[in-house]
């Protein structure tokens, strides 16, 4: 099978914020470089996890050497991707103007935290700036308590995926245009896809959106709130009583499997969940619902969680941890997961490519770390 | 030199989505310049309409919602009824006359419905179709019906939110489904890319599942290799110290991070403590994380009596990572992302003026923009099945008589 990007040459010269771009381009076929600083670590998960599939060059863009490298590779790729924060040296090395006239169809895709311009462009910000600047902070965590993020970096995906489809924008108007152009990406701006319809309650009716902590608010007139999260035998499980046609059936489904396992009922046994209508609830009749139904969740594992759901046909899904989603079966059948030589001669299981293509997972090419072997210029 | 030339002028989309997985791959081409048509039915119009508010004054209706209008703008909509044997036919008809098929029904529906993509490709052999939904299309688990806000739970994200000893905390939203609509985008315009050099089609099968795995592919890779399970750590991060979220006046909140020695001194001078920086308690990383709570204090006092924005100015004028915790509103009067015009009023026929987002990156030959308002529902039927797909007159008063646009 011909891969879709097949040709395409790709040179990543980013930092982590732009990590994932190249990953997934080199998941959908392109040859991705890798280009890293002589003294770059390279060993550490998140650069192994998302420079898996590129071929890895150093070079000292700093150095003659290297810069002479630098134009030799702009002269014969098709999309450059750096993060070149504005103000920095690196922002002159990967000054579009210069490199389009080596090569006028390549493609410039910068990765900064908020932009080439304007008035924040050479602010600094980790991901935990940039999920503040997005918005996403302000939704994470418990009510009136510590805004969050994500433990593990999200605002770099978000701003890596985005840049991805920048690139095959960019790449889609070359063949009308036959030229190449400079694509501008903001890591704030691509968080607050993550929010999802949050600012149209601002826009349309002056509501702002808060952290919700482990709990759903705002479903009942009474002011009810239901429980998300509910502890379980070896985790958490989310599980929650929804109203209309989908509530209904994994709410007779839950009942059902109480049922079975012998779970005293209390108030859930008298409900006619054809006409349960969660927005009416008082905190009261939610408290004495949700006692019965935590005393049951808790007694499960999240693996049985899970497979009792799917088999009744239920929403909800328990809490996973990444050693959990590692043994999912799902993802196993699917043949997500895929083995590549780590150092010392062993083998490490990297995610496979993000889709599927015409049946097929299209396979990573090469390790983490591959060197490139030869080019043609 | 391209001024007025659309990155994706000319290429033609349709989708039988709904909500967001599906809608927001088409969004995104709609934006820089795609023409795409998004399918409803009247009787079964798309949930994101009726179920989820914000409405136009606070009243529900089926072309108030603000939820729908949001990830659906710059598009066509046209009804169609799948129930209805002439209304499959002018899928079909819509189908063949496209370049890019999207659809985010359960797995099966849409073969069953015979619009799958054998179906589709044999009168349009290089049709691209974008099939996406919460495990993918096969699998033990495949027909799993499910909500994005609870797929993130799967995913690992919700797990690594809150603090070590607490509970998971919610993310906002279906966040997952935004990560596979986004990497679906550029799927299919990898599949364009194949197409426009081999004339070959394609059958893009995305698990939302999996790609917002790869949005935790390091500390996978790290449970995989040396068997450590990643946790929720608050706002702690192993690199830097400090880094974390600080109250400021009324009830604002400051992000700061301090990634090396340097930085550390900055933020001490920046903040009235220069003693600090000199503390051989808190001279490199790992001390300053041992001794967090001395740091702590020392941010916290100086935070907390000062407006955030203004904080967030001073420290980045010192040379120190440092912002303002948004709040969603704040998202709109933000100096930066007016300065990138993200937000983009335009008038709806029932809401009125709405901020519509665009996307995240433009291009500097060929940029985007927000053509138009989310559509009323069947806005474009004539348009469409008499312009795009060519019906006479006659033709498609008969289909609607038929009811296939019911």
């Amino acid at each position: 099978m011909e891969p879709l990007l097949q040709g395409c040459a790709v040179l990543d010269c980013t930092g982590r914020l732009g990590w994932l771009a190249g990953r997934l381009l080199a998941d959908l076929g392109a040859d991705v470089t890798k280009l890293e600083a002589p003294d770059a670590d390279t060993l550490s998960s998140d650069w192994r996890a998302l420079n898996v599939n590129k071929r890895l060059v150093h070079a000292d863009l700093y150095a003659p050497a290297g810069r002479g490298l630098l134009h030799d590779f702009a002269a014969s790729t098709d999309i450059l991707i750096a993060t070149p924060q504005p103000g920095t040296l690196e922002a002159g090395l990967f000054d579009y103007t210069r490199l389009a006239a080596i090569n006028p169809r390549l493609i410039e895709v910068a990765i900064t935290p908020f932009g080439l311009a304007g008035p924040k462009a050479a602010w600094l910000a980790s991901d935990l700036e940039i999920m503040a600047a997005g918005g996403a902070m302000s939704l994470a965590g418990e009510p009136g308590g510590v805004p969050l993020r994500v433990s593990a970096p999200q605002s770099y995906a978000w701003a890596g995926s985005q840049a991805a489809v920048g690139a095959l924008t960019a790449l889609a108007a070359r063949w009308t245009t036959g030229r190449g152009q400079l694509v501008d990406v903001s890591a704030q701006a691509a968080v607050i896809i993550a929010l999802a319809h949050a600012p149209t309650f601002v826009d349309m009716l002056g509501v702002i959106p808060t952290r919700a902590g482990a709990f759903m608010t705002g479903r009942s007139v009474a002011g009810a709130k239901y429980r998300v999260f509910w502890p379980c035998r070896d985790g958490f499980i989310n599980f929650i009583l929804y109203g209309g046609a989908a509530g209904r059936r994994t709410n007779e489904q839950l009942v059902a499997w109480m049922r079975e396992a012998g779970i005293e009922l209390g108030p859930l046994g008298g409900i006619d969940w054809a006409r349960f209508d969660p927005t009416r609830a008082s905190q009261a009749e939610v408290d004495a619902m949700e006692i019965p139904i935590g005393r049951f969740l808790g007694s499960l594992t999240k693996r049985q969680f899970l497979e009792g759901a799917h088999r009744r046909e239920m929403l909800g899904y328990p809490v996973s941890n990444t050693a959990d989603i590692a043994t999912d079966p799902q993802l196993e059948s699917r043949g997500f997961w895929q083995d590549l030589p780590a150092p010392g001669g062993s083998s490490e299981r990297h995610c496979g490519a993000f889709v599927m293509v015409d049946g097929v997972r299209p396979p990573l090419k090469s390790a983490p770390g591959d060197a490139l072997q030869e080019r043609n210029p | 030199m391209s001024a007025g030339i659309q990155a994706l002028g000319g290429l033609k989309v349709v989708e039988f989505g709904s909500y967001a997985a599906g809608p927001h791959v088409g969004k995104m081409l709609a934006n820089f310049g795609a023409t795409v048509v998004h399918v409803e039915s009247l009787s079964r119009p798309d949930g994101f309409r009726m179920q989820y508010p914000p409405y136009k004054d606070g009243k529900p209706g089926v072309n108030a919602g603000g939820c729908f209008t949001y990830f659906n703008d710059s598009k066509y909509d046209v009804t169609i009824d799948l129930k209805n044997a002439e209304g499959i036919r002018l899928a079909k008809q819509l189908a063949d006359w496209s370049d890019i098929v999207i659809e985010n029904m359960r797995p099966g529906v849409i073969d069953r419905l015979g619009l799958g993509y054998e179906a589709l490709r044999a009168s349009n052999p290089g049709v691209i179709m974008l099939s996406t939904c919460n495990m993918g299309q096969t699998g033990p688990r495949a027909d799993t019906p499910g909500f994005g806000s609870q797929l993130s739970a799967l995913a690992g994200m919700c797990g690594l939110t809150g603090t070590k000893d607490g509970p998971p905390m919610l993310l906002y939203g279906p966040y997952i489904d935004f990560i596979a609509s986004t990497l679906g985008a550029a799927a299919v315009l990898a599949a364009l890319e194949r197409r426009r050099r081999s004339g070959k089609g394609a059958y893009l099968d995305v698990s939302q599942y999996e790609c917002g795995l790869l949005f935790l592919a390091g500390p996978l890779l790290e449970y995989h290799t040396a068997g450590k399970i990643a946790e929720r750590a608050e706002n702690d991060d192993s690199g830097a110290a400090p880094h974390g979220a600080y109250t400021c006046k009324g009830d604002g909140w400051i992000a700061l991070s301090c990634w090396s020695d340097g930085e550390f001194i900055r933020l001490c001078d920046a903040i009235g403590r220069p003693e600090l920086a000199q503390d051989p308690r808190l001279a490199t990383l790992a001390a300053r994380k041992s001794c967090c709570s001395l740091v702590h204090e020392a941010v916290s006092g100086w935070a907390r009596p000062r407006e955030a924005q203004a904080a967030a100015q001073l420290l980045q004028s010192a040379g120190v990572h440092a912002h303002a915790v948004s709040t969603v509103a704040e998202l709109f009067t933000d100096s930066q992302l007016v300065s990138r015009r993200l937000w983009r009023r335009r008038r709806h026929p029932v809401i009125g003026d709405q901020a519509y987002c665009f996307p995240a990156f433009d291009l500097s030959e060929t940029p985007g923009d927000i053509t138009a308002s989310g559509p009323v529902l069947g806005a474009d039927n004539e348009r469409v099945y008499k312009d795009f797909l060519g019906l006479t007159d006659e033709q498609f008063d008969a289909l609607r008589a038929a009811g296939a646009m019911d």
